[in-house]
């Protein structure tokens, strides 16, 4: 293995662990925005709020790591994509600032009506940026990034793929948000929420399990390249998340709670080192190799040696958090 | 796109100076806010440590306050941050395909600190009520550090961009070798850092001292308020004087680096020793106008002597020459004047303090507090503006000018309309969200209940209601 693919896999890992931790909350922001009016929402609304408020901003900041990984370690490809995919790039943008003041604001104030705004401000923007970095995700994949970049800004992902590529990071977050809550309901020790919240996550699972089935045919049609790896070496990833996520449904159905959460978040692992090996060695399918748009070797290094440090400083201090967090020993109020 | 094309400003011309301004725009937003975010923490501690050590309850009341804001502010700083990542692409993507692997090392390296002070930040703030007094204090030390390698991250970045080193360019201007410390501590390095870090200490701690002195012309003139004033403008205070030597031997330095900045934002036309410094004006072509010449005294400042030579614009070539006829001049005085009066401020406050342990009686001296604040933002604002125009034409000094490196993306302004409006509606919201929390406080006062009572399930212990007695926090030993 190359410096440059070692970067790689550093730059797919935060790309796996945004589309988990980032993806989930996200998606409590799809629940939230379809909660029902203040009263009848109130429930669900405390729950997501409670178990998001300690956690979104460090989640958040997976997607600054791998916009960094990106600009250092593959140059190249970073101008060429954000020279490309300028629209849909900026409106996420908007997404982001609308979504974490929105929530963050909300969150401080008492007032119902502001909360209502606010809330509308987290809970919109949470659905359309996933949507918008999902075209981003998608268009690369559809190989609608030319290298050098300029590409055209909307034929670029106004293409099925890329808009089905939105679709799933909608969905899969919204799945992983419901699942997650189950498990944080079920520890609050309230039953009817569990069951609320149980629901939500069979609908999003079949959803999520709909858009990456049909976007496998649009693969087909389209982007032969990834899809020929996805059905060739990429297959056993793809069984893996179809394993998963029928796995998540069974124990769903059943009652059974325990290890609900590290296999609703395997299925969406599967499919992230699943698109990641079927573009291999691509990093812009299939016009700029990983190896041409890498930076120089000390660069690599570079990047290498902070994600060790990093290995070691943030995830045991992350591992804190939710540990903490998890044990309700932090609280907004 | 048809639409787009048949607009006049959609030529490049005008995608640089609208791409210019939105940067420039986005980043005074979020520097205000990053400031906060770097020093806050150690002003929050400060306050939680004379709680605990001294059984403060004004101190631990304001500590716990000024977390709850800091979760405003880091909130809205965490996402004008991300746009700033953003618009390196989206607006500079040329500069970052050529110079990323150079200038991203940095922020390979600010991502740790700011990941470690995102999830610090949140165990402190939402970690009041059930952690014990010291864990939750320890659990706010890393916010404080991470703040401080943050910020260097940040500003080393922008040094190399000023004095750029440690790559190897191939025949096609290709960077195709690195050395990331040389990268990391650039000749710019060492002024440009402690600068920013000691302005972000003077902008957090001004702008909180300035709330509570406004809390105080008002007559609101408890312990909790005058604490409010003394606790953040001690540290800001103690940043001032060092700031000021350490700014003075930046300038000296940038006279050395970079001539052309240095004349521009002295407005120096010609080469030559015994220059005046000129306080204040409008620098034109022909020379300062409406502004107080001190002969002598800019080459004195320079090199320590009357007959120090000091580079005018007229060894610039034209095609980089910094824009002197604009504001660049008058920020660069504005920032010295105002860092100045503010150096006087600290003076007067640390004579009295000295002298009787206490704040000066008259209302003169709260008055300037109030304005302390804002005038410390200006400051910085203008500094950067020194900073970032002085640099001008160049994005990366002497290797790329800022027009190679600009988008061809259409609607650059729409964009900047589009962030226009959504900024103000941040800001707006952001002080209205303040104002509700420091209304909420105000009449939590007047009912001194006990809902605030940290380090335990409510209720467990109840608020003494006269200050600087009475409940002791886990951990506390009593007061002094």
């Amino acid at each position: 293995m190359t410096r440059a693919d070692v970067a790689a896999v550093i730059l797919w890992t935060g790309a796996t662990l945004y589309a988990v931790f980032g993806g989930a909350d996200f998606g409590a922001g799809l629940w939230d925005l379809i909660a029902g009016g203040a009263e009848k929402g109130a429930r669900p609304r405390a729950l997501i709020e409670r178990s998001l408020t300690p956690v979104w901003e460090a989640n958040h900041v997976w997607l600054i790591f791998i916009l960094v990984v990106l600009w250092t370690a593959f140059p190249e490809a970073f101008g060429a994509i954000m020279s490309t995919l300028y629209v849909p790039l900026t409106l996420a943008a908007f997404g982001i600032v609308l979504r974490g003041a929105g929530f963050a604001f909300r969150e401080s104030i008492r007032s119902i009506e502001a909360k209502r705004a606010l809330g509308a401000s987290f809970a919109l923007s949470s659905v359309l940026t996933p949507f918008f970095m999902g075209t981003v995700v998608g268009a690369i994949a559809d190989g609608n990034v030319p290298v050098g970049g300029d590409g055209d800004p909307f034929s670029s992902w106004l293409q099925p793929l890329p808009l089905f590529t939105g679709a799933l990071f909608v969905a899969s977050g919204a799945y992983l948000a419901a699942v997650f809550l189950v498990v944080d309901a079920r520890r609050a020790g309230d039953a009817d929420l569990e069951g609320y919240f149980v629901r939500r996550a069979l609908t999003a699972a079949l959803v999520a399990g709909a858009f990456a089935v049909a976007g496998l045919f649009v693969l087909h049609a389209d982007t032969r390249y990834v899809y020929d790896r996805l059905t060739d070496q990429a297959l056993p990833l793809v069984v893996v998340s179809a394993l998963c996520g029928l796995g998540v449904l069974v124990m769903l159905l059943r009652g059974a709670r325990r290890g609900l959460r590290p296999l609703a978040v395997g299925a969406v692992v599967a499919v992230v080192w699943g698109w990641g090996v079927a573009q291999f060695p691509y990093l812009l399918p299939t016009s700029l190799k990983i190896a041409e748009s890498a930076a120089p070797p000390e660069t690599l290094a570079a990047v290498i040696v902070v994600f060790l440090i990093a290995a070691v400083v943030v995830l045991p201090a992350l591992g804190l958090l939710y540990w903490l967090s998890q044990k309700e020993l932090l609280s907004g109020e | 796109m048809p639409l787009l094309d048949a607009l006049p400003l959609a030529a490049s011309q005008s995608n640089l100076l609208a791409a210019r301004e939105l940067m420039a725009f986005t980043l005074a937003f979020h520097i205000v806010l990053a400031c906060i975010g770097v020093a806050l923490p150690a002003i929050i501690l400060t306050a939680n440590w004379l709680g605990l050590k001294r059984g403060d309850d004004d101190a631990m009341r304001l500590a716990r306050r000024w977390s709850k804001a800091m979760a405003v502010t880091f909130a809205v700083g965490a996402v004008t941050g991300t746009v700033l990542s953003f618009e390196f692409g989206l607006l500079w993507p040329r500069f970052m395909e050529r110079f990323g692997d150079a200038f991203g090392i940095a922020f390979a390296i600010e991502g740790i600190f700011f990941f470690t002070e995102a999830i610090f930040l949140a165990i402190y703030i939402y970690g009041w009520k059930r952690l014990s007094g010291w864990a939750h204090f320890w659990s706010g030390v890393p916010m404080v550090i991470t703040g401080i390698g943050g910020a260097f991250s940040v500003v080393t970045a922008n040094a190399w961009m000023n004095q750029p080193q440690g790559f190897t360019l191939d025949a096609g201007g290709k960077v195709v070798g690195t050395d990331p410390l040389e990268i990391l501590f650039n000749p710019a390095t060492g002024y440009e850092v402690p600068h920013m870090l000691l302005a972000a200490y003077m902008v957090a701690g001004f702008l909180v001292a300035s709330i509570y002195a406004v809390g105080m012309l008002r007559g609101r003139r408890d312990r909790l308020h005058r604490l409010g004033v003394v606790i953040p403008l001690t540290i800001a205070c103690i940043a001032t004087p060092i700031q000021l030597f350490v700014g003075d031997t930046a300038a000296r330095a940038i006279a050395d680096h970079q001539p052309a900045k240095f004349a521009a934002m002295e407005c120096i036309q010609e080469t030559g020793p015994d220059q005046t410094e000129y306080i204040g004006g409008i620098c034109t072509d022909d020379g300062v106008k409406g502004a107080i010449p001190i002969p002598g005294l800019d080459s004195f400042l320079v090199g320590f002597s009357r007959d120090t030579v000091v580079t005018g614009l007229d060894q610039i070539p034209d095609n980089e020459e910094p824009p002197a006829d604009t504001l660049l001049h008058l920020s660069f005085d504005a920032m010295v004047g105002i860092g100045t009066a503010l150096m006087g401020l600290a003076i007067w406050f640390g004579f009295v303090w000295w002298r009787r342990r206490e704040l000066p009686r008259t209302r003169w001296f709260l008055r300037a507090v109030a304005v302390s604040g804002i005038a410390s933002v200006l400051a910085l604002w203008c500094g950067w503006i020194v900073t970032e125009v002085g640099r001008q034409p160049w994005i990366v000094q002497g290797f790329m000018r800022t027009e190679e490196a600009v988008t061809e993306a259409e609607g650059i302004w729409f964009a900047f309309a589009g962030v226009l409006l959504l900024y103000a509606g941040l800001g707006t919201v952001a002080i209205l969200v303040l104002r509700t929390l420091s209304r909420r406080w105000r009449e939590e006062d007047e009912e001194t209940d006990d809902s605030e009572t940290p380090y335990g399930p409510p209720g467990s212990m109840g608020l003494n209601p006269e200050p600087g007695s009475g409940n002791r926090p886990v951990g506390g030993k009593g007061v002094a």
